[in-house]
């Protein structure tokens, strides 16, 4: 067949699309440059962190790595497949309230039952839905299997019925709260508003002992890596393609015979399962899980991470998630109260100015020396427009 | 072509993914479809035959209910009736399987995902069929469908940019490679040409024409110029109902259109004003 068209303009060999498109397939270079970069990551987490920093400062960057884990999830859900989730709480509770049932059983001993249960003294035994967690072979992979359920089962319900944008956060949200409530109702078996405190051991190993929170460290570290590379794996392959042009147009991609619901309810699916094992870890990590680390505060701020971060890159939602609560903690420290309000002004700042988070200052920058490509614009703005042309295709 | 003849073809033909030459040609039976938002009746009984390998221009005054057939053709709207393909009826099922069966569409704005490629562009569109282990791969070069796709549209040099960067009549001609790649075996194209340049609507045209050797198209258009160089049918569209159908000069010859486009009846030489207002 012959091109119809009249000849383009001979523009040079095309460049590989940057930004939101990653290049395809990759050459050597970016593999090699990809390499070097988790090498580099590695190095820092692995090598220089625990060399720099006290065991306290490495116990809250064990912290932050776990909020990391739940922000890769969110870049993905949300960066990649426009599904604004404000209620990833749930599942990092989920995942949180699994393992720290399992460490609770576990300190109290065959048979006995956790201290708080009997504090209330309302119990002459274990409540039934409690024992299977005394297996750590139900309990590590219900971790991270029983946020995906609950997010399958939600998930099947909403997306087929085209809930999204607003509804769909409003509804995640309300999620975050109902299981909050659920959670305080029940004081007798969940620890009500206190959670579940006071955690020993992991596995046999004294939490208090810096060497082994110095091992949960490295667990963590060393999941956050491994999250990192199939994060990567899934945004670089088809299925990552395909979800980017869900975000941008769900209509056309019904058009073109896919299933969007199925394809989002992947990505969710996903990122819940990040979730619950960053939950998972946070337990052995600061040795707690409450109620009020997992509700509509704590899911928002998991958001603002990815916000400030760049929600639609590979690294953005890490290095903001890490960066915020780093920031945090610092400014907590020395002008308590303030935070507040630097996070709202923060976030506001981000997202009105830099839609693409500061993962797009270096996109930018970037491009500048490159020259020929053209500036994108934020793509909040672009995806809104994109979605009130394709939404309702006019009559 | 009779019903009976389009029935026993259609239980011959297999799925095929790949390509449409030599797939057999079907064409479109639209019969007795009502389409009512809230009592208002856009599509009021519209019963219309495309043979196979017709190009086949829709035209009417805003508000007769074109686009409104196209989206119960393809499963956005509600509507009664009957609408076939080859053997298969097409009303009553989701969008995302009336596309499987070889339907696709454009809209009136284009509908690119402007954020990737124009190479990701096609490779999504030709991917419908793909299992969970495929998507879960990266994509490997051009598959060959996407290859041809991309030289018949005329972008093969722009495989790499990213589909917002495209002029709009180049946005327009990756839809309908788009559809190509699909498999679609109809075509339903929403006022393609709107806004293009001259040379632009000429390279479409061509396009069409090349493309329908192996498929049925039928195109909404208001542009009576583009129309007559390319239509090889027309039907009129007029309050949800069929005003008139046939050639473009019985079309244009037909007192009843000359008075819905002009408000009065007019002899065929100053109906030929072009575009209506």
């Amino acid at each position: 067949m012959t091109a119809v068209t009249p000849a383009p303009p001979s523009t040079a060999v095309a460049p590989a699309p940057a930004g939101a498109a990653p290049p395809n397939p990759p050459g050597r270079r970016s593999r090699l440059r990809t390499a070097a970069g988790f090498a580099f990551g590695a190095a820092l987490l692995f090598a220089v962190a625990p060399l720099v920093l006290s065991d306290f400062r490495l116990a809250l960057l064990a912290k932050y790595l776990c909020v990391a884990m739940v922000a890769v999830g969110i870049g993905i859900a949300w960066g990649r497949g426009g599904m604004l989730t404000l209620g990833q709480g749930v599942f990092f509770g989920l995942g949180g309230y699994a393992m720290a049932m399992h460490l609770k059983l576990a300190d109290a001993g065959p048979g006995g039952m956790p201290d708080f249960m009997q504090l209330y003294g309302q119990l002459d035994e274990l409540p039934l839905w409690w024992r299977p967690f005394a297996s750590p072979w139900f309990a590590l992979p219900a971790t991270v299997l029983l946020p995906m359920a609950v997010a399958f089962g939600l998930g099947s319900l909403v997306f087929r019925r085209r809930v999204r944008g607003a509804y769909f956060a409003i509804l995640s949200q309300a999620l975050a709260a109902a299981m909050v409530i659920l959670l305080i109702g029940q004081q007798g078996t969940t620890g009500g508003t206190n959670g579940l405190t006071d955690i020993k051991g992991f596995f046999g190993y004294d939490l208090d002992d810096p060497v082994n929170q110095r091992m949960v460290y490295f667990i963590i570290a060393g999941t956050l890596l491994a999250l990192l590379a199939l994060t990567r794996q899934l945004i670089h392959s088809r299925y990552g393609e395909l979800l980017v042009a869900v975000r941008d147009g769900e209509e056309r991609v019904r058009f073109l015979g896919y299933d969007p619901a199925s394809v989002k309810l992947v990505a969710y699916v996903v990122a819940a399962g990040m979730a619950g094992l960053a939950g998972a870890l946070f337990v052995p990590a600061v040795g707690i899980i409450s109620p009020a680390l997992i509700g509509i505060v704590p899911s928002i701020e998991f958001v603002i991470g990815v916000a400030v971060g760049g929600r639609a890159t590979l690294l953005g939602p890490v290095l903001g998630a890490v960066a915020v609560a780093w920031a945090r903690t610092a400014l907590s420290e020395r002008f308590p109260g303030t935070w507040t309000y630097l996070q709202g002004l923060l976030f506001v700042v981000v997202v009105a100015f830099l839609p693409g988070g500061l993962a797009s200052l270096w996109a930018l920058a970037r491009r500048r020396d490159v020259g020929a490509r053209p500036v994108r614009r934020g793509w909040l703005p672009a995806a809104r427009r994109r979605a009130e042309r394709t939404e309702v295709p006019a009559a | 072509m009779s019903e009976r003849t389009e029935r026993s073809e259609g239980r011959e033909r297999m799925p095929d993914r790949h390509g449409t030459s030599g797939e057999r040609l079907d064409g479109l039976s639209v019969r007795d479809v009502r389409v009512s938002f809230d009592g208002f009746t856009a599509v009021d009984g519209v019963s219309l035959e495309v043979p196979a390998g017709d190009i086949r221009f829709l035209i009417g005054p805003n508000g007769a209910g074109k686009t409104t057939l196209v989206d119960a053709i393809t499963g956005l709207v509600r509507a009664t009736g009957s609408v076939r393909f080859g053997a298969e009826e097409l009303l009553g099922r989701p969008v995302h399987r009336i596309s499987r069966l070889g339907i696709g569409r454009t809209f009136q704005t284009s509908t690119v995902f402007e954020e990737l490629s124009v190479l990701q562009n096609l490779d999504i569109a030709a991917g419908a069929r793909r299992s969970w282990a495929t998507l879960a791969r990266r994509r490997r070069g051009v598959p060959d469908e996407v290859a041809a796709a991309l030289e018949t549209i005329g972008l093969a040099g722009r495989a790499g940019h990213l589909a917002g960067t495209l002029a709009h009549g180049q946005k327009q001609w990756l839809e309908i490679g788009m559809l190509l790649v699909q498999d679609a075996r109809l075509l339903l194209l929403d006022e393609p040409v709107a806004g293009m340049s001259h040379e632009e609507r000429d390279a479409t045209g061509a396009l069409l024409e090349t493309v329908s050797r192996d498929r049925t198209v039928v195109v909404i258009e208001h542009d009576m110029d583009f129309l007559r160089r390319f239509a090889r049918s027309v039907t009129v569209l007029h309050a949800g109902r069929v005003l008139s159908e046939g050639t473009v000069a019985q079309v244009q010859a037909d007192p009843r259109v000359q008075e819905v486009y002009l408000g009065h009846p007019v002899d065929a030489g100053s109906a030929r004003t072009g575009r209506e207002a």
